[in-house]
């Protein structure tokens, strides 16, 4: 930019080459039909991981050109990566809640309204328990109630 | 800087050139955009226990989503990203018919995207594939299989509700470029737009996956 720009409060757009955007729009779709095809198989465990990395790929590739992240000031890239990370510490914390319940007290599957409709035809799965046991009034899905009393 | 005859009509008072006022309102659609992915952050959350707790019914119901149409919807939304992207880019060379006409394209494509959401939708609750107690299907092996549907309906549908958001505000800007109101010196509300419909395109490239292919 002249400093005669400046002078004048004149605007000139950084303007990416057209090329830009087809060739990563192109890989974008080329991105997902490889996640498609990946899909076809089963990695087990890694199904998850393989296509969480792609997805994050493809975001990456919005973020930085669509977004312009790549040329823009750095402090929009601190503000999206920074909700990115409280993202991850609320995630990240619960999950540390939710899957390290079961070793205090057992978490059983229950349903959840056992009158529901699809319940209507077939026998509930498990309707021993009532309500109150324990002091833990938990979600939805997952009952941890703790049945048996003595074990405290 | 005073109030001369080169005062760019679009530069408000309390700037002092262009760019500033640009980079501000910039960092402010940003900070919009945080509060958006903290918004999706919760459902984002809730997936991540559900599965977590539940893996066998999540993989069992996916099944009952349909790749082709996911598939279909990703590519339009990514087409509708590029000519969003491209609608700036020909405002900021000052091209307004292919602004236009890019910003037509992007609307249409928002449009189909709905258009197979509306069939997806349909077909679900035709079949009683829905949240909570109003999930009546029987073919899903498990207890609680609509515990799948609730997170499936909740997600999409809040990103749906994004969709319809980004349309108006889309079309608002077709009505004011075709006024002639952005050029190459003020084409910020394009821009800002630009921004939601890219974080809205990015979202639904996490959501595809998660539902449609891993379940």
């Amino acid at each position: 930019m002249k400093v005669t720009d400046s002078m004048t409060a004149k605007h000139h757009p950084h303007v990416l080459p057209l090329g830009t955007y087809l060739i990563i729009g192109s890989l974008l779709l080329a991105l997902t039909a490889i996640t498609v095809y990946i899909s076809l198989f089963d990695f087990g465990s890694m199904n998850l991981i393989v296509a969480m990395a792609v997805a994050a790929t493809k975001a990456t590739l919005v973020a930085l050109y669509f977004m312009h992240l790549k040329y823009d000031k750095k402090i929009f890239s601190i503000v999206f990566v920074g909700a990115l990370i409280f993202l991850a510490i609320f995630i990240i914390f619960t999950m540390l809640d939710t899957l390290r319940r079961d070793d205090i007290n057992p978490i059983r599957i229950k349903t959840i309204s056992p009158n529901a409709v699809i319940y209507q035809d077939k026998p509930v799965a498990d309707s021993t328990d009532t309500a109150g046991q324990s002091g833990v009034t938990d979600s939805l899905t997952v009952d941890s109630a703790v049945t048996d009393q003595s074990s405290h | 800087m005073s109030h001369s005859s080169d005062h760019p009509a679009n530069l408000a008072h309390h700037f002092t050139e262009v760019e500033q006022q640009q980079e501000s309102a910039k960092l402010g659609m940003w900070l919009f955009l945080l509060t958006e992915i903290l918004l999706f952050g919760g459902l984002f959350c809730f997936y991540a226990i559900f599965r977590a707790w539940n893996p066998d019914i999540f993989h069992n119901a996916h099944f009952h989503l349909d790749v082709v149409m996911g598939t279909l919807n990703t590519v339009v939304l990514i087409t509708s990203s590029v000519t969003m992207a491209l609608a700036i880019r020909s405002l900021q060379l000052d091209q307004k018919r292919a602004a236009l006409w890019f910003l037509w394209s992007t609307l249409i494509l928002a449009g189909i995207f709905l258009v197979v959401k509306y069939f997806e939708y349909a077909h679900k609750f035709h079949l009683g594939q829905l949240p909570g107690k109003y999930y009546t299907f029987q073919g899903i092996e498990g207890t609680n299989p609509h515990i799948f549907f609730s997170v499936y309906f909740l997600m999409t549908g809040l990103h749906g509700i994004h969709v319809i958001a980004g349309m108006s505000i889309i079309g608002w800007l077709i009505v004011k470029t075709s006024r002639n109101r952005f050029s190459s010196q003020y084409y910020t509300p394009v821009e800002m737009t630009g921004l939601y419909w890219h974080l809205v395109d990015l979202i639904w490239i996490f959501l595809f996956p998660m539902f449609y292919l891993i379940g």
